[in-house]
């Protein structure tokens, strides 16, 4: 019983984690309809890019407040990670929105290789251990054999998505950027006929996307403590999954099937064997596209001739 | 007014000068260095940021002038379509090429000697002629049924574990087991193609990238079968048809009587990897003609149209995946021949997408486009390899095999932007009422299914 409760808290944080990154595949899917493969990637690029800027401010800028140069940092890497795909929008995608359907798919599989190697060039390919930092850790029950814990970390992970996805649902839902963001899922051409500007929203969009993930890579680095060029195709395949699980498109979904994949992963790895936890996640995304391709809270492909 | 739009390409280089200062900021002007007790430090790079955003300049203010320049001249559009070539003398080409490639190894060793030309034959011969089978293979799958696969690699492991298998448990032939490891490969495929039957596009493509990870990670983790991450070596070298290529009397060359020199088993991995080659692109272009393989194109155009027509899709699709995956297997149980061992670092996403790269920027669809585009991407890796003597400009810690993959990732994308139907890009209808006219790719509308 403990062993499941304390499962349950690593595996709803890492969930977390999982669904800000999910949140950028469903948003990029449903509004320009295109599997955005080197989000993961750009995910990966922004935990270096918040490796960076927490290294140069404690150790160049001498700045002592860890709390303070963490929220900083968190700002940053997501301004930067969004001016990323901002500028991976402009230059791979954008004009490939008319070509055929599997061309900004290509692109996309291209862009997450260029970032990849990209990142592995500039920082090197190994792993990099992060500093250790905020290390507190709370029993929630003790004796029985186990103790299960609760680390400031995971709460500060819940804390950040969970106010992040407020933010999120503030500008879907209240702003008329999120307003021009539903009307060009529903029907691109119409929405561009009623004037709205259909390039600046994609390119809105895209950025949202990244800095959702910049935060999860903010998140990520401090989790684990360890950042590696290669994490982006993992990552962003088990992101994916949960954004397909929860129903492309569908924001909820997309933080649903975070949290689902979170908990299979942390469940498989804990009562099966971790060697093939991997495995599960990918047969998880097989088995939901093959059965249950709209995802759990999905709508509905109609497909028009 | 000149003066004005000088300013205003000067203000827009200088707004790309600035994104790019941003962009490397933290990534590039600091590298994170671990030293001896695994502790980070920062080390500032900051030349290398002047560099790039001075040459964004740069090259920003030029393309501008070049675009300026462009914009003054009469209207692209007038010019006429181009024609592509003509039938006959592709067909000269594609026969001049051929006879090269079957000169390339005696010629390599006649002009380097056997002992200079090894690696010519070996790593541009071999290496390149292998992809160029692999590319075959998955054209049939994305060039011509219209399916995205992103785990072909997946045939291609399966195809190397049968044949390690084969080899080192029950002592079978390389020649015995070249058609079953094909046949375990296309079982495979069905396998594998069965559950996908309903998707399309993007998901497709998702599906069978799971797909090539599983097997992977099944290889990695199944140490009782396939001795995990250390792989199985030691397989059994390739035999003239059952004469080894060894020293003694009952040797290759002893029994031809010829001298022996050690490169004649490469010379014969070329040829027979050339003669595998040559057979999956017979076998393409003859299928094509088939009804099957205008079925498969008929797909690839569009689906819902295929089926309105009563096409029986569901085998379509299914004899595309097993026939990719057949040529897959095959070239498998070349690589694990050649190579002696097998292990599944040799399987990864990397090399689907190096596949899959060589198809895009050959132009999906296009054999002769195949062939170039594994030149550029596999020779051209390789030759990156030789240019260490840039180590004297750049220091020690500079290795241009980095760049190989950033290579192939950027150049996917401007291919996506620049040319999406890839390096030769004409196609000739398989299909015609009186004369076949070879369609320009502006001409070419795709279904969108």
């Amino acid at each position: 019983m403990e062993i499941f409760l304390q499962q349950l808290i690593n595996g709803l944080t890492l969930g977390a984690i999982y669904g800000l990154i999910a949140i950028g595949y469903t948003m990029v899917f449903g509004v320009i309809g295109m599997v955005n493969f080197a989000h993961g990637d750009v995910f990966m690029l922004s935990s270096f890019i918040a490796l960076i800027i927490f290294l140069l401010l404690t150790q160049i800028l001498g700045l002592a407040s860890i709390p303070l140069a963490l929220v900083i940092v968190l700002v940053a890497a997501m301004a930067l990670t969004g001016l990323w795909n901002f500028m991976i929008e402009r230059l791979a995608y954008r004009r490939l929105r008319a070509s055929f359907r599997l061309a900004p798919l290509i692109s996309s599989i291209g862009m997450s290789i260029f970032l990849s190697n990209f990142v592995a060039l500039a920082q090197g390919p190994r792993n990099k251990a992060v500093p250790s930092m905020l290390d507190e850790v709370f029993k929630l029950t003790e004796g029985h054999g186990y103790d299960v814990t609760l680390s400031l970390k995971q709460i500060l992970i819940i804390a950040v998505t969970a106010s992040l996805l407020f933010g999120l649902w503030y500008v879907v839902e209240k702003t008329p950027l999120g307003r021009a963001q539903r009307a060009c899922e529903q029907d691109q051409t119409m929405a561009a006929l009623l004037g709205v500007n259909v390039d600046r929203t994609v390119s809105a969009t895209f950025v949202i996307g990244a800095v959702l993930a910049a935060a999860a890579g903010v998140l990520y680095m401090l989790y684990y403590g360890v950042v590696n060029p290669n994490d982006g195709f993992i990552a962003g395949v088990k992101a994916f999954t949960a954004a397909v699980l929860g129903g492309i498109g569908s924001l909820p979904g997309a933080v649903l099937g975070g949290l689902l994949i979170g908990l299979v992963e942390t469940f498989w790895a804990a009562y099966f064997s971790s060697d093939y936890k991997d495995v599960a996640a990918f047969g998880v995304l097989a088995v939901t596209l093959i059965f249950l391709p709209r995802g759990l809270l999905g709508r509905a492909d109609v497909e028009k001739v | 007014m000149r003066t004005e739009g000088f300013l205003s390409k000067v203000k827009s280089a200088g707004l790309a000068a600035l994104i790019m200062a941003a962009l490397s900021f933290p990534i590039v002007a600091y590298h994170a260095d671990m030293d001896l007790t695994r502790g980070l430090f920062l080390e500032s790079r900051w030349p290398l940021v002047a560099i790039l955003v001075g040459g964004t300049f740069i090259l920003r203010l030029l393309s501008e002038f070049v675009f300026a320049w462009m914009r003054g001249r009469p209207a692209a559009a007038t010019r006429k379509t181009k024609q592509g070539i003509s039938p006959r003398a592709f067909h000269l080409i594609g026969f001049a090429g051929i006879g090269a490639l079957i000169a390339f190894p005696l010629a390599a060793v006649f002009m380097l000697g056997p002992a200079g030309s090894l690696k010519w034959i070996d790593n541009y011969g071999i290496q390149i002629l292998i992809y160029v089978m692999l590319g075959w293979g998955l054209n049939i799958v994305v060039g011509l049924a219209g399916l995205l696969d992103l785990g072909y690699v997946a045939f291609y492991a399966v195809g190397a574990y049968a044949y390690a298998l084969l080899a080192t448990d029950l002592g079978w032939s390389f020649w015995l087991c070249l058609p079953i490891c094909g046949a375990i490969a296309a079982l495979f495929g069905l396998a594998l193609g069965f559950p996908v039957l309903r998707l399309r596009g993007d998901y497709l493509a998702i599906v069978t990238l799971a797909f090539g990870e599983i097997t992977r990670i099944v290889a990695v983790n199944w140490t009782a079968l396939t001795n995990g991450d250390a792989g199985i070596s030691l397989l059994p070298k390739i035999t003239f048809f059952g004469i080894p290529f060894s020293k003694g009397a009952e040797g290759f060359a002893s029994h031809f009587r010829l001298p022996f020199f050690p490169i004649e088993r490469t010379i014969f991995l070329y040829y027979l990897i050339l003669a595998l080659a040559l057979l999956t692109n017979f076998l393409t272009l003859r299928l094509r003609r088939l009804p099957l393989g205008r079925v498969w194109e008929a797909l690839r155009e569009d689906e819902i149209a295929c089926r309105s027509l009563g096409i029986d899709t569901v085998a379509a699709k299914l004899s595309a995946f097993a026939i990719g995956a057949l040529i897959a297997g095959i070239a498998g149980a070349f690589f694990a021949v050649r190579q002696g061992f097998v292990s599944p670092s040799s399987f990864g996403f990397i090399e689907s997408a190096t596949i899959l790269s060589i198809v895009v920027l050959g132009g999906a669809g296009s054999q002769a486009g195949n062939v170039l585009a594994a030149i550029l991407i596999i020779g051209g890796s390789e030759f990156l390899r030789e240019l260490d003597v840039l180590q004297e400009f750049f220091g020690y810690t500079f290795d241009p095999t980095q760049y190989r993959m950033l290579l192939v990732g950027l150049a996917m994308v401007a291919m996506m932007n620049w040319r999406p139907r890839g390096l030769v890009a004409t196609r000739r209808p398989s299909i015609f009422l009186k004369k076949a006219k070879p369609v320009a790719v502006e001409l070419i509308a795709e279904g969108r299914g």
